[in-house]
Order: structure tokens, then sequence, then C-alpha cells
């Protein structure tokens, strides 16, 4: 190259995927290049021809098309096409037309194929697959996210310590004391083979035997926990880390399938990679008054912010502060039956929307409900539930989760009902489906009980998968109402592109990224019949069933995590900044990564949701 | 504009014969062999359409505007068609010039005294000179630089002068521009004259702006303005005879 061309090695420089090539390759590049110059309205690849350049725009703006002449995508200054088409026939696949005055550096095939074989960071750029693209942009990411890969089985020191289900209570504490264990397995050996049955705690023996001066002849299987969480041998660090926080439980049994391979304790976790999330669930434990609750409140933004930067997932974080927002729940609720008094009749909180699905980020408001037992009598009972319900939802409220604006909450009398009258709810949605009415209660799709009687959520999850996959109506109509909110078409410049070609100044993350993931997928989910609430669970529960074609399970996991890691962190940024975090993003805050990968995975969701439309036959008139 | 001619004195053509028959004459009355070769590459009829007419965008940059008094410092060429520069072909020659000695201290743009003290004379690298501009059409902005430098130059080597036709994209500019000072009702609004110089006419066609005064990237950014100027105001079956000079 003439070093006098410096000016056009520069500005390559500064643009993906010239970006980070080495000055020889800079320099080989600008050799070869011709420079075009197109007026605007002029055609610069016309359909089906061949073309053996890659094209790289240094001033004006082109738009590409479909076959059908629909608009595909409108790029400007240091962006590139013609790529598709170099890798697969030399033919043009995309049209292409400059809608302002445009010139143009045409980079030879020669170049562009040594580019690609020997430039591994080029070839992820312009892989003719977008979605393969989007799979390398997140498998690069955990590549350097070590510890968040890493299996349970790493945090196992030594071997499970066990004693029969039938010693007593002074047996088991020797035991422990002895081992040094702060947790004992209880087996029941009735049987051929020795099973697992329940487990005993430091924290069981404060709370359950001493502060009750049980005898020391109690037998163990009296105060033992005999509905046991465990986790299996191959789930992640960050699942067992999940299921605790989920579950408020400090001690994990892991599995090998029937045989115990050793148990893991919160402190293994927490020296294993300082995960502040759970210290802050433990505080939340101990607080012992509102004002203390909304004291440490203060302290979730920071515990977000902290993940992100230890590149935690987007299935991570979702589950850490839904587990924080869950836990808050938890304990107003402990805080409320202390100062009302014990419930009158069983029930159970639900938490409805992102909070169940453990999906939840730091801008959130509080959706929930209450299921009461069926012996329900409001008259009698109904002021103690109402008094309870306002106390946790004033609660939440003060630490920061925002009252509901649709009021859905366990204050408003409709969502304080019995378990029957739940049942009648969701057979009434399911059975006789209205479009309006739908939207309006699809957050009560996403369930999970969090306090007293989970059973009855529980029970609710399995009539609701039962009554919705088989009514073909009401799925329709799901699918429709999941088709309201639509992907832009990309980025253009400071600009959000619509598919109609228009441009708007921001993009709503949620609004136009991961809930209409979310939504469609829960159609998909609820028609397999799966209960799963995660949509990350849901997409592997459906990935089980012939609902969706194969890589469309895999090309729907990667769009959801690119969108909401870039929402996450575009979040986190905010707060770091001293800003009010929200969804809103401008184009020219995204990195040219983020640009290009958003724009993959937004058609992914496009696409996803066409077949979806014809999937379930909902008819729709598009709106945004 | 074809008969907008100059004086002789500017290396143009001073008789009514075409170029191609003046570049044969040209090319029997050489004595030097590189002047020789140089219009024996000929030259294209005026009928011939720009589309099919092989350019070569050209610029010096030079201690001065006058080719009596001032010299040559640097050159730079392009060669390009109307649809496409070739950058593979571009090169960039720094030649030392001959300075009177008050001037031996004179800053040229981003060229340092060492650069010009390790530069060939002209005479050393005027075959390559020449040869990149065989058998092309030289594209400048402002005519009155290169080939008069050239001219001058070449007669002081060589005892020799050169004569060949340019297009100058300045003066396509001028003439679309013929009104550029705003009347006195316009300057009273505050209305600007319409700038014909090389970057602000780029401007006009959405080209980038490069940074000036290097002889290469400006002969790239005249190649670039006249196949903006074809492609907006004429056509590429315009005849070459009705654009050079």
């Amino acid at each position: 190259m003439q070093a006098e061309l410096i000016e056009i090695r520069n500005h390559l420089a500064q643009h993906s995927p010239f970006d980070e090539m080495p000055e020889e390759t800079l320099d080989k590049i600008v050799s070869s290049i011709e420079v075009a110059y197109f007026r605007a309205g002029t055609e610069v690849l016309k359909f089906g021809e061949s073309n053996a350049y890659l094209h790289y725009i240094r001033s004006g703006a082109v738009e590409m098309y479909r076959r059908s002449g629909e608009l595909y995508n409108r790029l400007g200054e240091g962006e590139i096409f013609g790529q598709y088409g170099l890798l697969m026939s030399k033919t043009v696949r995309f049209p292409v037309t400059a809608i302002e005055d445009s010139l143009i550096y045409l980079i030879p095939d020669e170049i562009f194929q040594y580019l690609w074989q020997t430039d591994e960071n080029f070839t992820d750029f312009v892989e003719v697959e977008d979605r393969s693209r989007l799979r390398s942009a997140l498998s690069r990411r955990e590549k350097s996210n070590q510890p968040m890969t890493a299996r349970v089985t790493r945090l196992i020191s030594r071997e499970p310590v066990t004693a029969p289900n039938t010693v007593r209570l002074q047996e088991a504490a020797r035991i422990m004391t002895e081992k040094g264990v702060s947790a004992l397995l209880l087996m029941d050996e009735s049987g051929d083979n020795a099973r697992l049955s329940g487990i005993i705690t430091d924290r069981d023996l404060r709370t359950r035997a001493l502060s009750e001066a049980l005898p020391s002849e109690t037998p163990i299987s009296e105060i033992m926990t005999d509905q046991l969480i465990t986790t299996s041998s191959n789930s992640f660090i960050f699942e067992a880390m999940l299921t605790m926080l989920h579950n408020n439980v400090h001690h994990l049994p892991v599995m090998e399938g029937d045989r115990i391979r050793g148990v893991i304790a919160l402190s293994d976790i927490v020296k294993h990679e300082s995960q502040s999330s759970l210290y802050l669930v433990s505080n939340i434990y101990q607080q012992q008054d509102i004002k203390g609750l909304k004291r440490l409140s203060k302290e979730v933004p920071n515990t977000f912010v902290r993940m992100v930067r230890e590149d935690a997932n987007s299935h991570m974080i979702g589950s850490a502060m839904a587990g924080i927002g869950r836990s808050f729940s938890q304990r107003l609720l402990e805080l409320g039956e202390e100062k009302l008094g014990p419930p009158p009749i069983p029930y159970c909180f639900m938490a409805l929307g992102s909070m169940a699905r453990d999906e939840q980020l730091v801008v959130t408001d509080q959706d929930n409900a209450m299921v009461l037992d069926d012996s329900f009598d409001p008259a009698q009972h109904d002021e103690y539930f109402l008094a309870l319900a306002k106390f946790v939802s004033d609660g939440l409220a003060e630490c920061g989760y925002a009252y509901c604006t649709g009021d859905i909450m366990a204050t408003n009398q409709k969502w304080r009902q019995p378990l029957r009258v739940w049942k009648e709810y969701f057979a009434d949605w399911t059975e006789n489906p209205k479009a309006e009415a739908l939207l309006n209660s699809n957050i009560f799709f996403d369930l999970d009980g969090i306090h007293g009687r989970t059973e009855y959520t529980e029970e609710l999850k399995a009539f609701i998968a039962e009554k919705a996959s088989n009514s073909q109506r009401f799925l329709a109509m799901l699918a429709r109402n999941a088709l309201n909110r639509t992907p832009p078409l990309g980025f253009f410049r400071t600009f959000v592109m619509e598919e109609s070609g228009k441009q708007a100044k921001t993009i709503n993350l949620k609004r136009r990224g991961t809930a209409p993931v979310s939504d469609l997928i829960r159609v998909h989910s609820l028609a397999c019949g799966s209960k799963a609430q995660n949509t990350f669970n849901r997409l592997k529960a459906i990935g089980k069933t012939r609902l969706i074609p194969e890589d469309g399970v895999d090309n729907l996991r990667d769009a959801f995590e690119f969108i909401a890691i870039v929402r996450i962190r575009h979040q986190a940024l905010a707060i770091e900044a001293g800003r009010q975090p929200d969804n809103n993003v401008r184009p020219e805050d995204l990195s040219p990564f983020e640009r290009s990968h958003l724009k993959d995975a937004f058609q992914v969701v496009s696409q996803a949701q066409k077949f979806l439309k014809f999937r379930y036959n909902a008819q729709v008139g598009r709106n945004v | 504009m074809s008969d907008n001619r100059e004086s002789t004195t500017t290396g143009e053509m001073p008789q009514a014969l075409s170029w191609p028959e003046r570049f044969r004459e040209l090319a029997t009355q050489a004595r030097d062999e590189r002047l020789k070769s140089f219009y024996e590459a000929g030259c294209v009829g005026p009928e011939t359409p720009m589309k099919d007419v092989a350019f070569v965008g050209l610029d010096f940059e030079t201690t001065g505007l006058d080719p009596n008094k001032h010299s040559i410092v640097s050159i730079g060429v392009v060669p390009f068609t109307l649809d496409r520069v070739q950058l593979g072909g571009a090169r960039h020659w720094l030649v030392k010039p001959q300075l009177p000695l008050h001037q031996t201290s004179i800053t040229i743009h981003g060229i340092t005294h060492t650069d010009i003290d390790k530069a060939p004379d002209l005479d050393d690298v005027l075959g390559e000179v020449l040869g990149s501009l065989a058998g092309r059409i030289p594209v400048v902005h402002y005519r009155s630089i290169e080939r008069p430098f050239l001219n001058v130059a070449l007669k002081w080597r060589i005892g020799q002068e050169i004569e060949f036709p340019v297009i100058d994209t300045m003066a396509i500019e001028a003439h679309l521009h013929p009104d550029r000072q705003p009347n006195w009702w316009q300057k009273l609004r505050g209305q600007q004259p319409v700038s014909i110089r090389l970057t602000d006419s780029r401007l006009r066609y959405g080209l980038p702006h490069y940074p000036p005064h290097n002889a290469l990237v400006d002969a790239l950014a005249s190649a670039e303005l006249l196949m903006a100027q074809i492609q907006h105001h004429f056509s590429p079956e315009t005849r070459i005879g009705d654009l050079w000079l």
C-alpha cells in the first residue's frame, strides 16, 4: 500500500470487522480496493447478478431488500454488504440501492476469501447464517467466564457424612461434632439399599431442638427435613446457588442418580465465587422490621451490577434478582404473620410475571396474589388476609418494588381468592378466551408459590397445563396477543429501523425484545403441557416435543439471551453512572458488535413470530 | 467548454489538430525516449464516450503557484475509469525541488527536509511518472498547476515541452455554478458564495472529507469527484471532447 493511503486504512480500522486486524492485513486490503460512486437512487447490486466484491460504505447509505421487495436492512458509513453472495454462489441474494450519494470501497473476492480463511473474527462477522454468528458471540462470552460454568462436584471435598434415620437427637449431634460437619444426611436402611430420607443441619438443631428443649432421646426422624431439596452432580455451581436462593436452604445433597456424591453448603459457594446475592438473601432473613429491609434493599442494585461485571448470564442474574425479590416477600410475610398472628386458614402467596419466571431485573414492580384454602369465609377471614396483603405490598413498595399499576396484587380482592375460585378463573380464561381479557391476564400464566402452601400453586400449574394444551382457541388467542409486540428490523446510524422503513430514536429492549420472546415461548410451553415458568426451562420442555423445528429452540435461546444481556448491561451502566436504569436504549450507546448481533436476534424473533402465527392460526393485525 | 482554451505556454494544444493526431506528430518529434513512449501510447479521440476512457487522477504539491519560479515537491497518481478507481495502481513520488536560496527553510505540508534531501530529482523518476500517465487522460482539480509545472520541468531537464489534454474538475464546477458570487440581495440575506475548491466541491456530492495537501490523496479526491460529476450532471455517454481542455 502507498503510505499516503493511510487515510483509507484508518477509516477501515475504525469499523468492525476490520478494527481488530493487524496493519499488514489492512494494507493488503487497501491495496486491493476499488472505489465506486453511486448517486442516490441508483442500484448498487441487482438480484441474481454476479458479484465478486465485498462492499464497504465509505460515505452515504444504502438499503438492502429481500427478494420479495421487503426492506431487509439499511446500512451507513463503515458497514459492509455483499458478503452473503460471496459466501454462497457469487450472485446477489439481497439487492442493494443507494439511498444517498455513496462512495463504496470494493474489496475483491480473492481478498475476502483470504480474510475468511485466516481471520476468525472476520469469519464470525460475515458468517452467512445470522444464527451461528449469534451463537459464536455468546459462546465467546462463556469461554471468558469459567467460574460460571464450573460443576458442583468441584465443591465436594469429602465423602458424605451419613447416619441411619433411626438415630436419636444426641447421637446425631455427636456425629456432626465428631466429623466437623454442619449437616448430616439421614439414611433409611430398612430396605435392601440404604436410601437418603432426610437431612439435619446445625440450624435445625438450634431452632427445632434446642429452642424447644427437646429431650436428647427424640428420634431424629421427628425433626429432620424430609422434603429434601437436592441437586444433580452434573449441575453447574450457579444452578446450585439458584436452588439455594429459591428454596432458602443452606445445604444441598448432590446426587448422582440414587447415589449421594456429597453435600455442598452455602459457605462453599460463597468461598468459590463471592456471590454477593447470597449474602444479601441471608441478610434479608435477619431483618426484624421494614426499616431494616428497606435499608438492605439499597444493596440490590450493587449486587446486580456486580453480577453483570462478573459476566453472569441473563439466567443467573434474572434468577438471583428474582430470588432476592422472593426473599423480601417471604420475610415480609413472616413479619406480617408475627404482627397479625398466625393465619386463620392455610394460604399460599404467589409471585406472578417476571419474578415467577426467574427473570427479574432491577426495574420492576410487584405482581402478586393469594391463593386461600377452600374453607375461606370472607366475613371471617378476609380482614386478616387483606391486612397481611397490605403489609407485604406496602413493605415491598418501601423496598423499591413499585405498586403494580394494573393492580395485580394480593391487596386487590379479585386476586385474593380461594383455590376453587382461582381454578374458575383459569377455566374461564382457557375455555372462553377473549383477546382483550387475555391481554390482561397473561401475567397469571407465569406463577410461582413463594410462601405458605406452595402446593396450591403447584395444583394451579397442573390445572393450567392441562386446560391450556387442550384448548386450541385459547392458544390461538394467546398467540395472537403474543404478536402484538414485534422486534424492530435493526439499526441505522443513530436510529432504530422499523420494517416500514420508519426510524426511531430509542428502542425499549423489554417491550420490543425480551417480552415478545417470553410471550411466544409461553404459548408453545402451554401448548405442550409444560409446567415450567422460566423461559429457558420452557424452551427445554418445548425442545423435547416436535412443536417447533429443531434448530428453532436453540436460535430462540440464543436470541433471548443476547437481547436480555444487552438490556441487563444497559441497566448496569445506568446504575454505575448514577442514573435511573430503564429499558430504553439509544442505538449510539450500543457497540457495533451489539448492534449487529441484536439485529440477528431480532430476526430470529421475527421469524419465530411468523411461525407462531402459522402454527396456531393466529389472525392478527400487527401493531407496535 | 472546449472552446475555452488557454495560451500555448501552459502546454495546451497549440493548433486545430485533434489530440490523437497531435500525439502521433509529437511522438515523431520527441528526442527523449521516455517522452516518446508517452506519446506513442496515444490519446483517445474526442468522440470517445467517457465510459470508455482510461483516466488517471493527477496531483502535484508545489512550492508555489508560478511554474517559472516554483518547483514540484510531490506527485500523486491513481488510475481509474468512470466506474472504478484502482487503489492498487496508486503511486506517489517525492522529488527534490529546485529551491532558491532564500527558500531553503520553506515548510511544505507534512514533508520534512530530510525527506526532501533524500528525494530524487524529477529526472530520475520521469520514466515512471510518464509511464503512469501514458494512454490515460489526466484528471486534475485546477488545470493551471500540473500541466504547466510538468511542462516547465521537462523544458529544463530534457529541453522539450509536453502537451496533453486534461479534464479539470474545478472548471466543471465553475461551469456548473456560473453565478458563484451572491448578488447584493443574496449577500444581504447572508448567502455565502459557492466554493469550487476541491474539498468544498466534494461535499456537494456526498463525498467524504479527506485531509488536504497530499498529492496522492488529492489525486484520488479529484478522480472520485469526476465520477460523481458525471453521474450527477452528465452521462457515461458524454463525449470526452466536450470536457477536456
